[in-house]
């Protein structure tokens, strides 16, 4: 008889691959609510307090979220052990780059930087943002003037060079990460198509490119509007 | 050409084992990687030392039977060719080569470059096969009639030989491209679709038994497969086991 579904190593990618796919279209939701506050400041203000103050956003999706980012994470790691104990005696010579990329060979070096800098991004924003709506009780999401406050508090933290730097980084971890994360969830899933894939490869290569740098182009507009 | 070998010797599967460096000399570029092997152990004969074990049966690239890693890949150099097919003409005069056997833990080595592939074996019964009632009343196959495109995909993954060549250089010595051969040459097939569910749930979880890591989609075992299997048997044993899973009995 079969084992329970999901504990077998198939089943545990094809759950890696849904976590990340969930993972991919949150992070294309926040790059276009985050490069309004390039275009559109007032607009960024006003979608802020929208994804912060509704309570299906709050209180179903959110939790859904930072499930997916801790199982992505979690499972990734116990796949990277599984993985590393089929192999207890390692090769004296080893040539691996001449059969696979860089990035789908080192997903849990990228994955590891990208976690690291989401504990600063939450320190960042999320902690603050629950403190003052959890436990200080303030919903309003206004400032002491009686002004949206969410396009000041951004602006605030992309003052700071280093953090700035950190950010660029980070980003170019999440590309690498993409890079190979993108079309591979789509394998994992069973879809492999001679017509589609080729295609569905080069919009994951674009999208890996194109989000990430919109990323790191909001937080380098903040910091050099704020230090030109 | 005169080379020098570096080869893992192991005396049994307990054993720690160590790289042993030896000389050859007048190799000709003409002869397969495993018949530079014979000379070699010729020479070791003749002196009194033990001879390497390797594996090897066909000599024509058909049987799996040969593995080694060459140089820090599967079958060598080449591309397309099991280590029998494997000519030193690939090598150069002078050159170090350093020849190991296929790492896995599901692998294990029984002497020097042999390992025991039997895991293959046992993940092959526990699914890759067709039950035919042999009493007398078989039908015939040409009776069926079967799409060409799926009949050419079959036989694309029927190709696989089974050599390992997957595992040794998958960083996670994953089987998931022989699982996934073996899966879709029946699942393609009107035959095989009878048996498709408890095929490939009881595949899989035979590959996970033998302790074989999980596939990261890396493509290597693409790369170094001597018989080209596509990494779209992988997708498609992916699609058999989540259809698989949701169907009730």
């Amino acid at each position: 008889m079969s084992k329970r579904k999901g504990t077998t190593s198939v089943g545990r990618k094809i759950l890696m691959a849904l976590s990340g796919l969930f993972l991919i279209v949150f992070l294309l939701q926040h790059c276009a609510i985050n490069f309004l506050s390039v275009i559109a400041p007032d607009m960024f203000n006003e979608v802020s307090h929208f994804m912060g103050t509704n309570p299906l956003i709050q209180y179903a999706l959110q939790p859904v979220l930072a499930f997916g980012v801790f199982f992505h994470l979690i499972m990734g790691m116990y796949l990277e052990r599984q993985n590393r104990n089929a192999r207890p005696i390692k090769y004296a010579v080893n040539k691996p780059a001449t059969n696979s990329n860089w990035m789908s060979r080192n997903m849990i070096i990228t994955g590891i930087m990208v976690m690291l800098f989401m504990a600063l991004h939450f320190a960042d924003f999320w902690i603050p943002e629950l403190k003052t709506k959890f436990i200080d009780g303030d919903m309003t999401g206004m400032n002491a003037a009686g002004e949206f406050r969410y396009m000041e508090e951004m602006a605030h933290e992309f003052s700071n060079g280093i953090r700035v730097a950190i950010y660029v980084v980070a980003f170019v971890f999440l590309s690498l990460h993409l890079l190979h994360g993108f079309q591979s969830a789509f394998q994992s899933v069973g879809f492999n198509h001679n017509k589609f894939t080729p295609t569905l490869k080069k919009l994951g290569t674009i999208y890996a490119i194109v989000i990430p740098a919109l990323f790191i182009f909001i937080a380098l507009f903040h910091f050099f509007n704020q230090h030109a | 050409m005169n080379l020098t070998l570096k080869i893992w010797r192991q005396k049994d599967s307990k054993d720690k084992g160590q790289m042993v460096t030896y000389n050859v000399t007048d190799i000709s570029e003409h002869m397969s990687f495993l018949e530079m092997l014979d000379v070699l152990n010729e020479q070791l004969v003749n002196t009194g030392e033990e001879p390497v074990a390797f594996d090897h049966d066909c000599r024509e690239g058909i049987c799996g039977m040969c593995s080694l890693y060459i140089n820090g890949e599967a079958h060598g150099p080449d591309r397309g060719v099991t280590t029998c097919q494997l000519h030193m003409r690939m090598f150069n005069d002078g050159d170090t080569i350093f020849i190991e056997p296929f790492r896995a833990k599901a692998f294990p080595v029984i002497k020097d470059l042999v390992v025991d592939r039997t895991a293959f074996d046992r993940i092959q019964q526990a699914g890759g096969y067709i039950s035919v009632n042999t009493s007398g009343n078989t039908q015939d196959a040409n009776a069926i009639p079967i799409r060409k495109a799926n009949a050419d995909l079959a036989m694309d993954a029927a190709e696989c030989i089974g050599c390992g060549a997957c595992v040794a250089t998958c960083k996670n010595s994953s089987a998931m491209l022989f699982v996934g051969a073996k899966v879709s040459q029946y699942a393609l097939l009107p035959q095989g679709r009878v048996e498709a569910k408890d095929r490939v749930l009881n595949m899989v979880n035979q590959m996970d038994k033998e302790g074989f890591g999980n596939c990261t989609n890396t493509g290597a075992c693409e790369v170094e497969c001597p018989k080209g299997i596509s990494l779209t048997n992988i997708a498609r044993m992916n699609r058999e086991y989540l259809s698989a899973s949701v169907k009730e009995d």
